[in-house]
């Protein structure tokens, strides 16, 4: 709980503002919609005000000259009313269709996007871009081309907002989400969960980082340099196909190995089991023995199939897991 | 007092019955749009699994399920002809033929007893800690069992409470003299049963003849 | 029909507790449903002001966040479920309803009171969850975070909820029959005043729409008691479905918290500019048309969430439909104190608040209906300032209105005038200055239900806060002048404001079966002016 705490969340350095900078093809026009109908509703509201004001200054009780007879015919009130039913409604419904328009536009995905997944979890977003390379609660992407995220969620519903962008998609678990966005800036934009998700839900935040393309490349390759043990785990834990059961996107109900390391486990029959290298070892090559409670037993075994330098580095890679938990709760 | 005194609200007997008799079809209505959020829930889930859903309903008895019909119209009968014999006054008769409701009544909650204990011996009992195995009917075969239970079991809450509601009457037709106030309470009894049993008309196709 | 000899005003018609507790009268009930609602509107505007209190600072260090959490929720459930929905239907309402139309109770007293124990017993459910350590969810409850995940007492605070949308059902159900059936001779639909109109359209919603809740929020309780998991994606069960579920009753019942008071401004309007209402019928089927069309927009709660764009669009254009009924009460509103003699007692500034404050509220509807612009402002503060401003903006102020216009009539006495117009007043602007700048927030893209924000927002996060304080002292004002008023104020008269209502005829508190002879009603309401010496009904004898 004190770590929980203690946890900063990422915040771009913003200036204080009365209006949210813009810096997404869709943004303008977005705001293009929104000014359009703050211009019309204010009319409304001064209209409204200006004819109360009138009426209040005109007809107060003790205004006693202001004539007070002649009222309307009955025909010209019935005009009235529906001068005021159609006359705004159809102008609004214009503004209703613009803006759907546009709804149609975020909605619509670009053909030649760049794709990113990206995983809504208590209480973090993850990513990981094509070339593998993974991120939590920071996205770098490069300006001035069309990024396609592909949103899951693996426990309860978030939501992928980017106010800058104008964008928001909520990430319902058991179902896969789409949104795309084009910066038109390079800078550090804010990245919030809009669906309250539990305790932490305020923390669930974090940063876009939109570069120029180069350094997006030289980002993208500086974080391949960094490849370890670990690394080669994970791509281990793709070839030999765990990840079809194990990922958190998987349709096969296998237990999720993030942050499972050092930590306790209830097993099928009672009983629980610290998962530790050798717990890691046996179930790949014993999965049988020990099933984490809850699951089937139908994970096949790969004994035989698979080195122990590569269990080696699939434990690192699992082990990882769990340090990204620690740093990131 | 032979007749019921009217309450100070109403100016004539016929206000009343009209009042009453309003408020018994808004309740009705109240009770159409509760099970309403179950039978879209169960609309929208059978077009999300089809197959599942006519491989679960083959798991039910369905010639069980259509006896139950039977027993639950033939008491819409008897508690319609229960109303006919309270209005004509005829108290014995009128006896014997609710005392005939609540049995088809009670048989019915038997037999569907029995039918949920044979769903339970064959795992298909969707309640925490209870063993289930639905593994042969493919995805969504325990939604198809969340909604059977929920939705049998709120029909048979509320049969049971017709159940009670016409014990009551029973004892009003037995005892009492406000024959007035006793046929408006029978008749509105009636009406409450009859909505319960549309109720399991609409269930039993939708639980038991999936294609 | 017969003289009903009388023996006072109800209020001396007993005095012990069990005249209360076990009243039917409807005058009575209504008041059991005022000091109740009072205890709870305070019990959510304590947690509101604890909210407003952490969110002056960005890094949330007042309260931790699980207890923030629990705050939002509790703030949110109490003012919806035991605050909004009952508030005029259950206490104005129920006084007002049998008065207005010439009858001498509702349809079924013993069932109004039942309504009132349901509702005290869905209350001792929502302090249990609160003892318990509260519930964490928000108000809406949304699976599977509700069903699976929060570790909070969820199954208590349903239970409260459920139990007291049963209370509302019952309330509902006995203005739906007492309108149609208890009308006094001569009193037809369209002489009927516009807060029965109004009135009768929110208790046809709270039938209609109140069982669905009940159902939804009973399988989310059976999800998490015996784990039948109906939203559980685990089974292929869906979330989202939980959602249309729940915003079916839920947007339906934004209506039943603001058509009440829609239809006391009516009332207000033309008592102080001493004319009849612009357009009567115009307001009165734009009542119904709410309810109607209140039924249909629920999935623009759902904008953002992944249902079909196609749907989208769909319930996007019928919540443009939906804003036209409430614009034709604004206009009409307006163009009443048009010719008309008007005076600005207390509820009259009320009543001029809530038409401001409500027209902001319903077209800001306008910009979240207008689906580009909701994706990026939903869930944030813009969605808070806008249904503020519809629900206490609104709501609120008419409830306000209404309760110090027929104050006179309940209790028989005047309040301070002036102290009235000074909570008034300060009501208004205590109330922008807190929700005002919270649409910007919203824009600038604030999400809501956070305890902690970046820095950036905390200048607007303070002036929401600084007119926090102003409103809750101008709530805490009609509390001590309208308490005091009831041992000290001045007798009223029968119609202290010289208006027009079958419920002016009656004395001052009014008599135990209201009427002595039910009234013979010959002509509509709000016939001005008033011929002083004459009541504007007559009443038949024999």
């Amino acid at each position: 709980m004190t770590a929980a705490q203690s946890f900063q969340p990422i915040d771009p350095p913003r200036p204080f503002a009365l209006f949210p900078e813009a810096t997404s093809t869709l943004a303008g026009q977005v705001d293009a919609v929104y000014f359009t109908m703050l211009g019309l509703c204010g009319l409304v509201i001064l209209l409204v005000l200006a004819l109360m004001t009138y009426f209040i200054l005109r007809y107060r009780r003790g205004n006693l000259r202001a004539d007070r007879t002649h009222r309307w015919p009955r025909w010209l009130r019935h005009r009235l009313e529906w001068v005021w039913i159609t006359l705004p409604l159809l102008i609004f419904i214009a503004v209703f269709v613009w803006g759907g328009i546009v709804y149609i536009r975020i909605h619509s995905m670009p053909a030649d996007a760049l794709e990113i997944h990206a995983i809504g979890k208590q209480w973090m977003w993850k990513f990981q871009h094509p070339g593998g390379q993974r991120e939590i609660n920071e996205l770098h992407v490069p300006v001035g081309r069309p990024i396609k995220l592909t949103l899951a969620s693996q426990d309860v519903i978030h939501s992928f907002y980017v106010p800058a962008f104008r964008i928001k998609r909520d990430v319902v678990p058991g179902r896969y989400h789409q949104a795309w966005f084009e910066a038109t800036a390079v800078g550090r934009y804010h990245l919030f969960c809009a669906e309250y998700c539990g305790t932490m839900h305020s923390q669930m935040r974090g940063q876009i980082v939109v570069l120029p393309p180069q350094e997006y490349a030289d980002w993208l390759r500086r974080q391949e340099l960094g490849s370890s043990l670990a690394a080669e785990g994970a791509a281990l834990f793709r070839s030999y196909g765990c990840s079809g059961c194990h990922g958190a996107n998987s349709s096969v109900r296998a237990p999720n190995l993030a942050g499972i390391y050092g930590r306790p486990q209830p097993l099928t029959g009672g009983g629980t089991v610290i998962v530790d290298d050798a717990y890691i070892r046996d179930s790949i090559l014993l999965p049988q023995k020990q099933v984490v409670a809850g699951f089937e037993p139908i994970m096949p075994s790969f004994a035989g199939q698979i080195g122990e330098d590569d269990i080696l580095k699939l434990i690192a890679f699992i082990k990882s897991l769990a340090a990204e938990q620690e740093i990131q709760p | 007092m032979a007749e019921d005194s009217l309450p100070i609200q109403f100016v004539a007997p016929a206000q009343r019955n009209e009042a009453v008799t309003l408020a018994m079809w808004l309740l009705l209505a109240t009770e159409a749009l509760m099970f309403g959020a179950l039978f879209l829930s169960y609309l929208i889930y059978r077009l999300l699994f089809p197959q599942t859903f006519a491989a679960a309903s083959a798991q039910l008895d369905s010639m069980l399920a259509a006896l139950n019909t039977g027993v639950l119209l033939t008491s819409s009968l008897t508690i319609a002809l229960a109303i006919q014999a309270v209005a004509l006054r005829r108290r014995a008769l009128a006896l014997w033929l609710l005392a005939a409701t609540v049995a088809l009544g009670c048989s019915f909650l038997i037999l569907k007893g029995y039918a949920w204990y044979t769903e339970y011996q064959h795992h298909l009992v969707p309640l925490r800690g209870f063993q289930t195995d639905y593994s042969a009917l493919g995805s969504g075969a325990q939604m198809f069992f969340n909604l059977y239970f929920v939705m049998t079991g709120m029909h048979a809450l509320h049969l049971s409470i017709g159940i009670a509601v016409v014990l009551v009457m029973m004892a009003y037709v037995a005892w009492s003299d406000r024959t007035a106030m006793v046929t408006r309470r029978v008749g509105l009894a009636g009406l409450y049963w009859h909505f319960v049993d549309i109720i399991w008309v609409f269930l039993f196709p939708l639980f038991y003849l999936v294609v | 029909m017969s003289a009903i000899p009388q023996t006072g005003s109800y209020l001396d018609s007993g005095y012990s507790l069990r005249s209360w507790l076990l009243t039917t009268d409807h005058k009575r009930i209504a008041w059991l449903f005022l000091l109740s609602l009072t205890l709870f509107f305070f019990l959510g505007g304590t947690a509101a002001a604890l909210i407003r209190l952490e969110l002056v600072t960005p890094t949330g260090d007042l309260v931790g966040q699980d207890t923030y959490n629990r705050l939002f929720s509790l703030h949110g459930i109490i003012m919806v479920w035991f605050f909004l929905v009952p508030s005029i239907p259950a206490t104005l309402g129920n006084f007002l309803v049998p008065l207005m139309i010439g009858a001498r109770d509702m349809a079924f007293p013993r069932l109004n009171l039942a309504s009132w124990y349901l509702y005290i017993i869905g209350g001792l459910f929502t302090f249990a969850t609160v003892i318990s350590g509260g519930v964490d969810t928000g108000w809406t409850f949304y699976t599977p975070y509700s069903s699976m995940f929060s570790n909070t007492h969820v199954v208590l605070a349903i239970v409260g909820v459920f139990v007291v949308g049963f209370s509302s059902i019952l309330t509902g159900l006995n203005i739906v029959v007492t309108v149609h059936r208890l009308r006094a001779p001569g009193m037809t639909w369209f002489r009927l005043p516009l807060f029965i109109w109004s009135t009768y359209a929110t208790a046809v919603i709270m039938l209609l729409a109140t069982p669905v809740l009940a159902m939804t929020l009973l399988l989310v309780a059976l999800e998490r008691l015996l784990g039948i998991g109906f939203f559980d994606p685990r089974l292929g069960g869906d979330p989202l479905l939980f959602q249309h579920l729940f915003w079916f009753y839920s947007h339906p019942a934004v209506y039943i918290m603001v058509l009440p008071g829609m239809g006391v401004v009516s009332e207000l309007m033309a008592a102080f500019s001493k004319k009849a209402v612009f357009g009567y019928t115009y307001v009165a089927f734009s009542s119904i048309a709410i309810a109607f069309l209140g039924f249909l927009v629920w999935g623009h709660h759902m904008f953002t969430a992944g249902q079909s764009m196609y749907g989208s669009l769909a319930f996007g254009l019928l919540s443009f439909m939906v804003s036209v009924p409430s614009a034709i009460k604004v206009f009409n509103w307006t163009m009443t104190m048009r010719k008309g003699t008007l005076s600005f007692e207390t509820p009259m500034l009320y009543a001029l608040g809530f038409i401001g404050l409500f027209t902001i509220g319903g077209l800001t509807g306008l910009f979240l209906a207008t689906m580009a612009i909701d994706v990026h402002v939903h869930d944030t503060y813009f969605v808070i300032a806008h249904f503020h401003y519809i629900m206490v903006g609104g709501m609120v102020t008419a409830y306000l209105g209404g309760l110090h216009y027929w104050w006179p009539k309940i209790t028989g006495r005047l309040y301070s005038e002036r102290w009235g117009q000074i909570a008034a007043v300060l009501m208004f602007f205590g109330f922008n200055l807190t929700f005002f700048p919270q649409f910007i927030l919203g824009y600038l893209g604030m999400p809501r239900r956070y305890h902690s924000y970046p820095d950036e927002f905390q200048v607007l996060h303070v002036l929401s806060s600084a007119g926090a304080v102003v409103l809750a002292f101008a709530y805490l004002l009609p509390l001590c002048y309208l308490g005091w008023s009831l041992k000290y104020g001045r007798r009223a008269g029968s119609n202290p404001w010289g208006t027009t209502g079958l419920e002016w005829t009656t004395s001052s508190p009014p008599p135990k079966y209201n009427f002595e002879q039910i009234p013979r009603v010959d002509y509509g309401p709000y016939r001005y002016p008033i011929v002083s010496g004459t009541p504007p009904t007559e009443t038949r004898h024999g």
